[in-house]
């Protein structure tokens, strides 16, 4: 019975996209039809033809020494980059001594009153009691460290994100100019940044600054205008009845309608500045980063995990704190706040006369001896030779010998020109014909610039990464929407795996499948699940309940209710889930490149660690393209015709 | 209008922080030296044995002579830059890098030589020494191939697995391997943290690796392994990177400072100047970081309480 009427919605889309499917095809299969012959005759190779790549080599070297050899003298470096470099060196500075002068004491007690202002009583306490951990780690000076940086990058990039915001959110023209680069760069690995900032600035806390400025302020940007255009155009009308002008519109009525879009970006922002700034340790950000980045040199996860712990706290209280007040629940009266300084200062005048800045030896917990004797044992015991099943070992080398080996050798035995129709035809499928030339222009752009064949190495890893995210994050985002004991039990896990930095897990991912891509493979997997099983457990509960219960009562098994009614509703939560899941794959598999992945990854580590520009800038420009290649070809059309609202 | 403002006002606020005039980008100190007392910052490399001697140096400067000392994580070419500029004031530990020498020491002037650090350095390819031990002739280059399909991992497929390591070290063998004639492939670990749970986890089954490595090395004491000869080095054998076909040098490593530093950096210059210990010293404080899981600092303390003679010697 259920089948009869739950299907009734579900028929009606499908046929109209297979109608203008099958137009597009045909459409491409003559297009196909003409153009493929011609570039088969004149560069008949299965690889991408060697007559069409241009070699960057030569130039970009020069363009390195001529860096190197001029920043001292040169006046675009004396008057212009060095005063840059130098005014974040002094913001960091400033924020940090402000810091270290108020003490381990008065920043907990600072930030406790924030959050209890902004968010109540729970999350205060909470908030106190990450700091305090931070500190029981021994971690105390680190986070200093890396909080005086993210205080800078954090401000900067809402300064910068907003006022790129306010530009598109009030100009048409600006709008269109900025969003494709804001969609590119929202979907760029942080990795590819890296590299031009160091050559610039020289390793260190400036490069490491703005880096993280580049990879934060596009959300923000992006939120702000949404906020900007998405005002209730009645409100707006009533305020221009009142006859006021443009600029007190903007301040009194948009900016203030905007707000939870505007905390939203602030949020965002954060959640990304973290995220960079321990791989922005890799460039001598310093900091808790740092800390995380030494311990991986001596193979000592416990260590890592001390430094890895402080940065999840952080996140995860900024996250609630910020998000907290974007909902506006609390923050009555300029009395409470007036209180809450006061005792912050009261608190840290009395450390400052006791003596106690420093975090105190003494009170120092050392997790990395148990933890490392943790990972020790699983390591010892799940590697190999586990009867029935067989140990870790023996599946990474299945996978990479029937999964990873035939996809890596399919796609590179493909003719080039069939892999540039395949990604056409995905994308037009999906999208529109902009979005199909976008990614088919990628992807030419990658052969041009002659790195085709690690470049399809990467996407196999990418795609064995994918589906393997896919199968197991539907699972569990299933189970998580069925059961709210599920959900609340996988919500601080998600909550971990999504802000851990991904150093911490590269070890004991090698310890337990060896050297290669397979542990590329599980990282990326690690990393890209939470946010796969999140959007599909929220797109399964929104589904439209008088659907579901009229399922029920027609007398639906629950695994008819999903197959046939949630999962069906819910398509463009699952895309989004699978578009999300492949850009933060793409990530990971990059950072896979430290531990034998490979592949564009390796060339990007390479560039950075020997300072060669020619090989590093290149691949990160071919991930870029892939990224965008692969945004392209998983997004749904509904994201960009909503454009506007 | 409003954009314009905030754009002349934000320059004007940061020409007024930053000084007027130019800026110099030789001096880019790092924004969290000298907070409170007087700082050194060093570069430390990601392998242990250059975390020894920084982990060394760093107690004795904070404890001996009060400074306090900041360290820097950065592969090496990126040391050099960072050192030319005055981010770190010392590198403890360089393997040759002759290009950057010639840019940096002899061009530019901004680093100055600090001497031996009184380590000789060697790269070179292992096995596993209860694997030599069963198989005595695999010690020769000329052997391998027998060997290779006992070398043999997924990622290799049908040709025995060359291990590397992490992209910044100074390696030959894509093109050893081509000009030997081997049947091998190079497969890079991407870093030395994964090299080496890699080859901890190969010794514990006592299945036989190929691997590049060098010496010191404090894993040595934990996966004994046997260097396999390859042909001899002889003086400019690897000058054409394409064509090498030659063994890796014995190097002794450097200590560099930069330029100013040396001139003005007080004590901690004249101190790091001095520095010199032996491959045994450094492999016993590297083992107590990596092996027992010291952090540096109580593992350099170890070091200093029982060689009061050694360091003594480098305070006069």
């Amino acid at each position: 019975m259920a089948t009869v009427t739950a299907p009734a919605p579900r028929i009606a889309l499908p046929g109209l996209l297979r109608h203008r499917a099958v137009h597009k095809l045909l459409l491409l299969a003559v297009a196909a039809a003409i153009l493929v012959p011609l570039a088969n005759a004149r560069w008949a190779s299965g690889s991408w033809p060697s007559a069409l790549t241009v070699d960057l080599t030569e130039p970009l070297t020069r363009t390195s020494d001529w860096i190197i050899d001029n920043r001292d003298t040169h006046p675009l470096f004396l008057y212009f980059f060095g005063h840059v470099s130098n005014a974040v060196v002094l913001s960091v500075r400033a924020v940090y001594l402000v810091l270290l002068a108020v003490g381990w004491a008065g920043v907990t007690a600072f930030a406790g009153l924030v959050a209890w202002r902004v968010a109540g009583v729970k999350l205060a306490l909470g908030t106190a009691a990450a700091f305090l951990a931070c500190g029981l780690l021994g971690m105390w000076i680190p986070t200093m460290q890396t909080l005086a940086l993210m205080v800078v990058a954090v401000l900067a990039s809402v300064v910068v994100g907003a006022l790129l915001g306010l530009a598109a959110g009030l100009s048409d023209r600006m709008d269109r100019i900025l969003r494709p680069i804001l969609d590119t760069m929202q979907v760029m690995p942080a990795y590819a940044y890296l590299l031009p900032m160091v050559l610039v600035f020289g390793n260190g806390v400036p490069a490491a600054v703005l880096a993280t400025l580049v990879y934060a302020a596009p959300p923000m940007a992006r939120l702000t205008s949404l906020g900007l255009r998405g005002a209730d155009k009645e409100v707006l009308e009533a305020v221009e009845s009142l006859g006021s002008t443009a600029r007190q519109r903007l301040l009194t009525a948009r900016i203030p309608l905007a707000r939870k879009e505007l905390l939203l970006g602030l949020n965002q922002t954060i959640m990304m500045a973290l995220s960079m700034a321990v791989i922005a340790s890799v460039i001598g950000a310093g900091g808790l980063g740092d800390r995380v980045y030494q311990a991986l040199g001596s193979v000592d996860v416990g260590a890592a995990l001390a430094a890895g712990i402080p940065i999840v706290l952080l996140a995860v209280v900024l996250d609630r704190v910020t998000g907290a007040a974007g909902d506006g629940t609390e923050g009555s009266g300029r009395a409470g706040w007036a209180y809450a300084l006061l005792a912050a200062v009261a608190v840290a005048v009395a450390g400052r006369l006791l003596g106690r800045l420093d975090w105190p030896d003494a009170w120092t917990l050392d997790i990395a001896e148990p933890v490392n004797r943790a990972v020790g044992w699983m390591t010892d015991h799940l590697y190999s030779g586990v009867p029935v099943v067989g140990g870790t070992a023996e599946w990474a080398g299945h996978f990479t010998t029937w999964v990873l080996d035939p996809v890596r050798d399919g796609l590179q035995g493909l003719p080039w020109w069939s892999v540039l129709l395949i990604v056409a035809a995905l994308a037009w499928l999906i999208g529109t014909w902009q979005t199909a030339l976008t990614a088919v222009l990628a992807m030419a752009a990658i052969g041009v610039l002659g790195v085709w064949q690690p470049s399809l190495d990467t996407l196999s890893q990418v795609l064995a990464a994918v589906a393997v995210t896919l199968v197991l994050g539907f699972a569990i985002g299933i189970a998580a929407a069925r059961s709210d004991r599920v959900e609340r039990m996988l919500r601080p896990v998600l909550d971990v795996f999504q802000t851990m930095p991904q150093f911490v897990y590269l070890i004991p991912v090698v310890a337990l499948f060896g050297v290669g891509r397979a542990p590329a493979v599980a990282a990326a997997v690690v990393y890209a699940l939470p946010a796969v099983v999140r959007i599909t457990a929220q797109g399964l509960r929104q589904v439209d309940q008088a659907s579901l219960e009229s399922a029920r009562s027609l007398g639906a098994t629950s695994g008819q209710q999903i197959r046939q009614v949630q999962l069906p509703l819910a398509r463009p939560a699952l895309l989004l889930a699978v578009n999300q899941g492949v850009v933060l794959v793409l990530a990971v598999v990059i950072i896979g490149g430290l531990v034998g992945g490979g592949a564009l990854g390796y060339d990007v580590v390479f560039g950075l660690a020997q300072g060669d520009l020619a090989t590093g800038l290149v691949a990160g420009a071919a991930i870029v393209c892939l990224g965008l290649m692969l945004d392209r070809v998983t997004q749904p059309t509904e994201r960009r015709t909503k454009k506007g609202a | 209008m409003r954009l314009r403002t905030t754009a002349v006002v934000g320059s004007l606020l940061l020409l007024t922080v930053t000084g007027c005039g130019a800026a110099d980008m030789t001096k880019q100190a790092s924004p969290f030296a000298n907070a409170g007392a007087k700082t050194v910052t060093l570069s430390t490399q990601s392998w242990v044995g250059a975390q020894a001697n920084v982990a060394v140096a760093q107690y004795l400067l904070e404890h001996q002579l009060g400074y306090r000392v900041d360290t820097v994580q950065i592969d090496e070419v990126p040391a050099w830059d960072a050192l030319g500029q005055g981010r770190v004031d010392a590198i403890l530990e360089d393997w040759g890098h002759p290009e950057e020498e010639q840019r940096y020491v002899q061009d530019k002037k901004t680093i100055t030589r600090g001497g031996d650090l009184g380590v000789t350095g060697h790269i070179g390819w292992y096995v596993p020494t209860y694997f030599a031990k069963q198989h005595p002739d695999v010690t020769n280059w000329k052997n391998l191939d027998k060997y290779a399909s006992q070398m043999r991992t997924p990622e290799s497929g049908a040709k025995g697995q060359l291990m590397d390591g992490s992209p910044s070290y100074v390696t030959n063998d894509k093109a050893l391997v081509k000009n030997l004639k081997l049947d091998y492939q190079v497969v890079f670990a991407g870093s030395e943290a994964a090299q080496i749970t890699q080859m901890q986890q190969f010794a514990k089954e006592k299945k036989p690796f190929l691997t590049y490595w060098y010496t010191p090395q404090w894993l040595f004491k934990k996966v004994p392994m046997t260097e396999v000869k390859l042909p001899a080095y002889k003086e400019g054998c690897d000058a054409d990177p394409e064509k090498v076909a030659c063994a890796y040098p014995h190097t002794p490593l450097q200590k560099y400072l930069n330029t100013d530093f040396a001139r003005s950096g007080g004590e901690a210059a004249a101190f790091l100047k001095k520095f010199k210990w032996t491959t045994e010293d450094q492999d016993e404080v590297s083992l107590m970081i990596a092996d027992q899981k010291l952090s540096p600092e109580e593992a350099a303390k170890k070091w200093v309480d029982s060689h009061a003679s050694t360091w003594k010697a480098w305070l006069s």
